[in-house]
C-alpha cells in the first residue's frame, strides 16, 4: 500500500515536471504579444533608476515601498483605509503618529497584556508548583534569556541589567512577529526604532561601565591599556568603537527585518509583473511561504541577536579586564 | 531584486524620523516600566526562589545520602562489635560452665567423701550405742532369768557368786 503511494507520488511528480515547462511555455506563448512590451520595463527602469518606469513596474516598486516605509495611512485592501491623526510640530519636531507608532503601541498592549496574565500566574503560585500553558511558554523564553544570555555574558551582576534584556528581547520579538500579520507593518524594520533600542543599549552599557570601573577606569579603558604614545591612536578608535557597536546593532535588526519583507513581497510581485499564475503557483508562492518560515525564524533570531549582543557589549563594559595589567603597572611603579 | 535595490538607493529607508524616535522612546520606556513592574518582578523571583529551592533539594539530598551511608557504616560497625560480642559472651560462657562443672563435680565429690565419712561415724556411734543398750538390755535379762531360776532352785549364795562371776564376765568381755 506505502509502495503503491510512493509510486503514485513519484508518477505525479514527473507529470507535473513536464507538464510545468509546457504550461511555462503555453503561458508565455498566449501571453506573448503583452510580455514583450512588459519584459524589457525592469531593464528600462533599471537602467533610467525609475524615471521613465513602465507602469506595472511602478506600482510594484510603490506598494512595496509603502509596505516598508513608514506613513500615516493603514491600509486594509480591499476594505478600506484608515488615515493616522496629524500632530502639529512640537519644539519643531513632527510627532504625529504614523502607523510603525501604531505597531508599537499593539506590540506594547499585547506585551503588557500577556504578561500580565503570566505575571499574575505567577504571583498567585507556590514555588513548588510548575507553570502551565503561556506562562510555561514565556517561561522558556525568559529562563533562556537570563541563563544563555544575560548570565553567561554579563556574569556576576547580571541581575541589575535582566529588565531591559527581556523587556528589549520581548518588544523586538514582538514587533518582528506582528510585521509578519496580514495589514501589519513591522516597526523594526524602521532605522528610526532599531537607532532608537540601540541607543538605549549604548546607554545602559555606557552607565553599566561607569557603575563598575568609575571616572578613572573608565577613561583607562579608553586607552586599551597601551602604552601613552599610542593614546593619540587607541583613544579615538575606542571611542568610535563605543559609537560602532549601537551603530553595527541598529543597522543588523533594520536590513534583516527589511529584506525579508522585500524579498516576500518581490517574489509575490514576480507573478504580477510577469502576468502569469503558473509562474504564481510554481515560484512566488512556495518561494514566499518558504521566505515566510524563515521570517519566522528570523524575528525570534534576531531578537536574540540584539538581545544577546546587548549582553555582551554589557559584559564587555563591566568586566575587570587588563586588571592584570594594572596590577602589573602598579607593581612596576 | 531590481526594484528593491531601486528603493534603498532612493534613501527613504534610512531617512531619519525624529517624531518616530520619540515614540519609540517613550514606548519603549513605559512597557519597560510596566514590564518591570508586573511580570520581571514575580517571574524572575519565581525562577530565583525555583532554583533555590532546587539546590537546597539537591544539597538535602546530598546530605541525606551522606548521613544515611554513615548510618550504614556505623551500623555495619555496631553489627560487628556485637557479633564479636556475642562470640566473647558465648565463649565466657562455655569456658565458664566449664569451669563450673568441674567445681561442682569436685565439690560433690568432696561432700560424697565427707558424707560417707561422717555415716560411717555414725553407724560406729550407733552401733556403740547399740551395744550398749543390748549390754544393759542382756544384763538384765539375764539378771531376771537368774531371779527366775534362783527363786525355784538356788539360794542366796549361790545367787550372789553366780550373778558376781556373770557381771565378771561381762565386764571383761565388754572392755
Amino acid at each position: 500500500m506505502k509502495r503503491l503511494n510512493v509510486k503514485r507520488v513519484k508518477a505525479f511528480l514527473k507529470v507535473i515536471a513536464i507538464l510545468v515547462p509546457l504550461a511555462l511555455n503555453v503561458d508565455s506563448l498566449v501571453a506573448a504579444p503583452h510580455d514583450v512590451a512588459a519584459v524589457p520595463a525592469p531593464a528600462v527602469e533599471a537602467v533610467q533608476g525609475g524615471v521613465q518606469a513602465a507602469p506595472e513596474e511602478e506600482k510594484a516598486g510603490d506598494v512595496i515601498m509603502h509596505h516598508i516605509l513608514d506613513n500615516n495611512v493603514f491600509v486594509f485592501d480591499p476594505f478600506g483605509e484608515i488615515h493616522l491623526p496629524k500632530i502639529p510640530l512640537v519644539a519643531g519636531i513632527d510627532i504625529s503618529i504614523t502607523k510603525h507608532v501604531v505597531m508599537l503601541w499593539l506590540v506594547s498592549a499585547a506585551l503588557v497584556i500577556v504578561f500580565s496574565v503570566v505575571g499574575g500566574k505567577y504571583k498567585n503560585m507556590s514555588a513548588r508548583q510548575a507553570p502551565r500553558g503561556l506562562a510555561n511558554a514565556m517561561e522558556a523564553l525568559v529562563e533562556f534569556i537570563r541563563l544563555d544570555v544575560a548570565k553567561s555574558n554579563i556574569g556576576h551582576g547580571y541581575e541589575k541589567h535582566l529588565p531591559y534584556l527581556l523587556t528589549v528581547f520581548f518588544f523586538i520579538l514582538f514587533c518582528n512577529l506582528l510585521g509578519l500579520i496580514p495589514y501589519g507593518a513591522t516597526a523594526t524594520g524602521n532605522v528610526n526604532v532599531t537607532l532608537t533600542l540601540s541607543i538605549f543599549t549604548f546607554f545602559v552599557t555606557q552607565i553599566a561601565a561607569f557603575r563598575a570601573h568609575g571616572v578613572k577606569g573608565y577613561l583607562q579603558h579608553l586607552t586599551a591599556g597601551t602604552h601613552w604614545s599610542l593614546w593619540i591612536i587607541m583613544v579615538p578608535i575606542e571611542i568610535i568603537g563605543q559609537f560602532t557597536k549601537p551603530f553595527a546593532l541598529t543597522v543588523r535588526l533594520f536590513a534583516n527585518m527589511t529584506a525579508g519583507h522585500i524579498i516576500i513581497l518581490s517574489l509575490i510581485f514576480i507573478s504580477f509583473i510577469l502576468k502569469s499564475y503558473i509562474v504564481a503557483i510554481a515560484v512566488s508562492v512556495p518561494f514566499a511561504i518558504f521566505i515566510y518560515l524563515l521570517e519566522l525564524f528570523v524575528a525570534f533570531l534576531q531578537a536574540f541577536v540584539f538581545t544577546m549582543l546587548s549582553a555582551l557589549f554589557i559584559g564587555l563594559a563591566t568586566a575587570h579586564e587588563g586588571h592584570d595589567e594594572h596590577q602589573a603597572e602598579a607593581a612596576h611603579h | 531584486m531590481l526594484t528593491s535595490g531601486i528603493i534603498l538607493l532612493a534613501g527613504s529607508l534610512l531617512s531619519p524620523n525624529p517624531g518616530l524616535i520619540f515614540w519609540t522612546a517613550v514606548t519603549f520606556v513605559i512597557v519597560l516600566l510596566i514590564l518591570k513592574k508586573i511580570a520581571w518582578g514575580p517571574i524572575l523571583g519565581a525562577l530565583e526562589e525555583r532554583e533555590k529551592g532546587i539546590q537546597s533539594s539537591i544539597d538535602r539530598a546530598h546530605k541525606a545520602k551522606d548521613e544515611s551511608e554513615a548510618i550504614l557504616r556505623k551500623n555495619k560497625e555496631l553489627l560487628a562489635k556485637a557479633d564479636a560480642e556475642s562470640d566473647r559472651i558465648i565463649r565466657e560462657g562455655r569456658d565458664y560452665a566449664e569451669k563450673l562443672r568441674a567445681d561442682f563435680t569436685d565439690k560433690a565429690q568432696a561432700e560424697a567423701k565427707k558424707m560417707i565419712a561422717s555415716a560411717k561415724d555414725e553407724i560406729e556411734q550407733e552401733k556403740r550405742r547399740a551395744l550398749d543398750v543390748l549390754r544393759n538390755e542382756v544384763a538384765d535379762l539375764a539378771v531376771k532369768g537368774a531371779e527366775k531360776i534362783i527363786k525355784t532352785a538356788l539360794d542366796a549364795d549361790m545367787q550372789k557368786k553366780i550373778v558376781d562371776s556373770m557381771i565378771q564376765d561381762l565386764s571383761t568381755k565388754r572392755n
